[in-house]
């Protein structure tokens, strides 16, 4: 069946019943994402920013992609529709083309609003309890595991008294006749 | 026997202290991202008059007396919730308020203020993102509190209400004041 499908969400797919559905679905959750993140009527692309070299949007992309956008927050800056996202897009594209490092563009946005803009958050005093509190868990876990797996195996027999021993020998006594039977 | 016994809590204690631990994180706020700049200098802007097209106006202002700086913008409906509560903290106490209008549109801007009344001895203006992103500001409304050197003594993310004000911002406020100036408590409705 021939057909235009101007949908840019499934330019590829057929006119069936299942491609219908599916599009108004994926339609309802570009909106209701839109809702969510402010997304205005035009979508945000990377392609308004041109470069110098490829080197320079490989940093961009490279750098927008570790950042975190504050508004949508499981969002990296390079992908978010927020509108600041877009702000902060225009701020690194601004430094990168002074010729800014990237640590320095870090050290920018780190500055005004805080560790959580980074992915990766940096090695430091207050961050020490984030990057090894699991693994002096686990070193503390293992230690506890090990101590009481030592004691268990160094426990001392259980001691017996004189009635005890005398019963035990009457039972091997008895038990013995049986093993030389075999 | 004793030593089976501390063998048994101690595992025990550790779980209930991580425990306690994981469960006071459900109660944060991930929204509510600290800001970096509470107990350094108000970053310096110079900005636009919202009021007075062309007249500049710079983070000068700042100096010389406790301040509260609100971000807001007529598109953001927190901001309409909170306005009433900022009329009653202008009306009723001494604290310098000023407005930065962020993201906004003049026109929407100003018409919000004249409809709902202007609780801002300034008003900046800011459409461009420019002093707020110095300000690591990420959504409206949020309110810094600004002693007289100038410094942000506090960050408020989200509307303020008669017991935000109350219990979390006019306690800063007081703490910074300088001796022989009460600022007029106002926190009655």
């Amino acid at each position: 069946m021939p057909q235009t499908n101007t949908d840019p969400l499934f330019s590829m797919s057929s006119n069936h019943l299942i491609g219908k559905t599916l599009r108004s679905a994926a339609r309802a959750g570009v909106l209701a994402g839109a809702l969510v993140c402010g997304g205005g009527a035009a979508a945000y692309t990377l392609q308004e920013f041109t470069f110098d070299s490829p080197a320079q949007e490989r940093t961009f992309r490279d750098l927008t992609s570790k950042l975190r956008c504050l508004v949508c927050q499981n969002e990296s800056l390079a992908g978010s529709q927020a509108d600041l996202a877009q702000d902060l897009r225009k701020e690194v594209y601004g430094m990168l083309r002074e010729g800014k490092s990237q640590d320095e563009i870090i050290t920018f946005l780190v500055d005004r609003y805080g560790d959580f803009v980074l992915y990766q958050p940096q090695i430091k005093p207050s961050t020490y309890l984030l990057w090894f509190g699991p693994f002096v868990l686990i070193g503390v876990g293992g230690w506890l595991l090990l101590r009481a797996l030592k004691a268990k195996k160094a426990e001392p027999e259980p001691e017996t008294d004189a009635a005890e021993r005398a019963r035990l020998h009457q039972l091997l006594a008895a038990a013995e006749p049986h093993d030389q039977a075999k | 026997m004793a030593r089976s016994t501390t063998s048994y809590l101690v595992p025990l204690g550790l779980f209930l202290a991580l425990a306690a631990l994981l469960f006071y994180g459900l109660s944060l706020d991930p929204r509510k991202v600290p800001s970096p700049l509470v107990g350094k200098p108000a970053p310096p802007f110079t900005l636009e008059s919202l009021k007075e097209p062309g007249t500049q106006i710079s983070s000068d202002i700042l100096k010389g007396q406790v301040s509260l700086v609100n971000v807001w913008a007529s598109w953001c409906p927190s901001c309409r919730q909170e306005h009433g509560e900022l009329v009653r903290i202008a009306r009723d106490s001494d604290v310098q308020l000023i407005g930065f209008n962020w993201k906004d549109e003049r026109p929407a801007a100003l018409e919000m203020l004249s409809r709902f009344g202007d609780p801002y001895t300034l008003s900046v203006f800011d459409p461009d993102n420019q002093a707020g992103i110095d300000w690591g500001v990420y959504g409206a409304p949020e309110t810094f509190v600004i002693d007289a050197e100038g410094i942000i003594r506090h960050k408020r993310i989200g509307p303020i209400d008669g017991k935000v004000w109350a219990e979390e911002i006019l306690p800063v406020i007081q703490q910074f004041s300088p001796k022989g100036e009460p600022v007029n408590a106002a926190n009655q409705h």
